[in-house]
């Protein structure tokens, strides 16, 4: 028999599902700003596997000649995006729903043991948990991204007011590098999500929008009925 | 007890109910972006609210800022051997002189109403020199070697940039809000807050790397002030003036914060 079992609270899927629209225009405000000196690049010497970014990415997304509005709209989002990010990190900490998220001492070894299953190298299918050690390590991971961001984003944005966070970021040539390495980061968390939602299914996807997944128990239905 | 049907039931009133106000906060989240990307500008290329927003910064800015946090220095053996000189807004003029060029500075309490200093006066002035890390809008940064007079030190020397037209004690509070400089086309123009114009590191500049500066970079006198990005950093002064009233900007009319502060 089917039951409900309650999973994301309200307050969590509130932070998710602004920070999503946020970030994404954090980000495209971001590549606005980084069109001004499009400097980074990966490779060695004269040797560059990947350049940030080809033109023809700046043609696509229409992302030339827009400096001025790209700052106005991420020293405006930005605002959001830092209240969202404390809210989450308040709601977490109070509510104890740290407990789900925060990786302890088996994280890592079952974060492998997902890292095998998922590609096919292990069959031992990990824990079935709120979330498994990869979850964990990776949720955290990008809410740490995500102070990093500020912090570093900070730094470039006021380095003479706020010398010391600069000096502790690196400096403004290395905070402005850190800033931009952690927004790739997050396109990459972005992309691995959404496979990682695909692959887990319909019931795990609007548990995000309902707060609820659909059980089900072949037990006798007295003990599992659910109390209204 | 509910039974299997009434479970089912329950599960799909739930998911109705969760999606249609999902779908119905995306409608609204959609909505609210459409109307805020619509905003009309106003003739600085922003709207009232996000202008409003950045004003809420700057505010904030403000009050972080402090004469005694300073940009920091490099030897000078550190500094870039060529400079970007970067924007040419203001230099168009192919028939300028630097010879007769004069520094034009008004103020109601000048008689006449318009001063004009030549480069060597400036150059009588206490000299200051700064090696710091320049920073541009566009993203980029240097470090340049630059010498010239501390703006502080200019406007004692001449009494200027106070409403009573005299500094001293007593006038410490009288300082006007705003200096206003402009090429001597007219073409750019930058207004400065006078914290900022004050700031230690703040400097008339007429040398770069120990030798002239050149004129891509502005000679005969220009702007150097480390505090702000470099679209502050006037090149090729022409006149200088005081106010109360935020002068025009130049970037601050296409669309940028005004105060540019770092």
């Amino acid at each position: 028999m089917k039951y409900i079992k309650n999973k994301h609270p309200l307050a969590i899927r509130w932070f998710h599902w602004v920070n999503f629209p946020v970030l994404f225009v954090m980000i495209w405000s971001g590549l606005l700003i980084y069109w001004g000196n499009d400097v980074y690049r990966l490779g060695w010497g004269n040797t560059t596997l990947i350049q940030f970014f080809p033109t023809s990415f700046y043609d696509l997304f229409n992302l030339k000649a827009r400096l001025a509005e790209g700052m106005s709209l991420h020293f405006l989002f930005a605002w959001i995006f830092i209240f969202n990010g404390i809210g989450y990190v308040l709601y977490t900490t109070f509510s104890g729903e740290w407990r789900f998220l925060l990786p302890n001492r088996k994280s890592f070894k079952e974060a492998w043991q997902v890292l095998l299953y998922d590609l096919r190298l292990s069959k031992v299918h990990p824990p079935e948990k709120k979330f498994n050690g990869a979850q964990q390590i990776a949720y955290t991971s990008v809410i740490l991204m995500g102070a990093g961001s500020l912090l570093t984003g900070l730094a470039i944005y006021k380095p003479i007011q706020l010398s010391g966070l600069c000096a502790l970021m690196g400096g403004y040539a290395t905070a402005r590098i850190l800033h931009f390495v952690l927004t790739i980061g997050f396109v990459l968390f972005f992309f691995v999500h959404i496979v990682q939602v695909i692959k887990a299914g319909w019931n795990n996807f609007q548990a995000m929008v309902t707060g609820f997944e659909v059980q089900v128990k072949e037990d006798s239905p007295v003990e599992e009925s659910i109390k209204p | 007890m509910e039974s299997e049907k009434q479970v089912e039931q329950k599960i799909r009133r739930r998911q109705f109910l969760s999606f249609a106000a999902f779908a119905g906060l995306n409608g609204m989240a959609w909505s609210a972006w459409a109307i805020f990307r619509k905003l009309p500008a106003d003739d600085h290329q922003l709207s009232a609210f996000t202008r409003g927003v950045l004003n809420v910064n700057e505010k904030l800015n403000n009050k972080l800022f402090s004469s005694t946090h300073l940009a920091p220095t490099y030897p000078t053996a550190m500094a870039t051997k060529n400079p970007r000189a970067n924007g040419t807004a203001g230099l168009n003029e192919g028939s300028f002189d630097v010879a007769n060029w004069r520094l034009r500075v008004q103020s109601p309490h000048l008689a006449p109403n318009i001063l004009e200093i030549t480069i060597e006066d400036i150059k009588k002035l206490p000299k200051t020199e700064i090696c710091f890390d320049f920073k541009c809008i566009e993203g980029w940064n240097e470090i340049v070697y630059y010498g010239g007079v501390k703006f502080s030190d200019f406007l004692n020397h001449y009494q200027l940039g106070t409403r009573q037209g005299k500094i001293n004690s007593e006038h410490l509070k009288d300082w006007y809000n705003y200096i206003s400089l402009v090429t001597p086309d007219g073409e750019y123009y930058v207004g400065l807050d006078m914290k900022s114009a004050l700031h230690p590191q703040t400097i008339l500049c007429y040398e770069l790397n120990g030798a002239p500066l050149p004129l891509e970079h502005g000679a005969p006198l220009r702007l150097i002030i480390p505090v702000k990005y470099g679209v502050k950093n006037l090149k090729r002064i022409g006149m200088i003036t005081f106010s109360d009233a935020q002068p025009k900007d130049y970037w601050h009319e296409r669309g940028y914060v005004y105060d540019a502060a770092l």
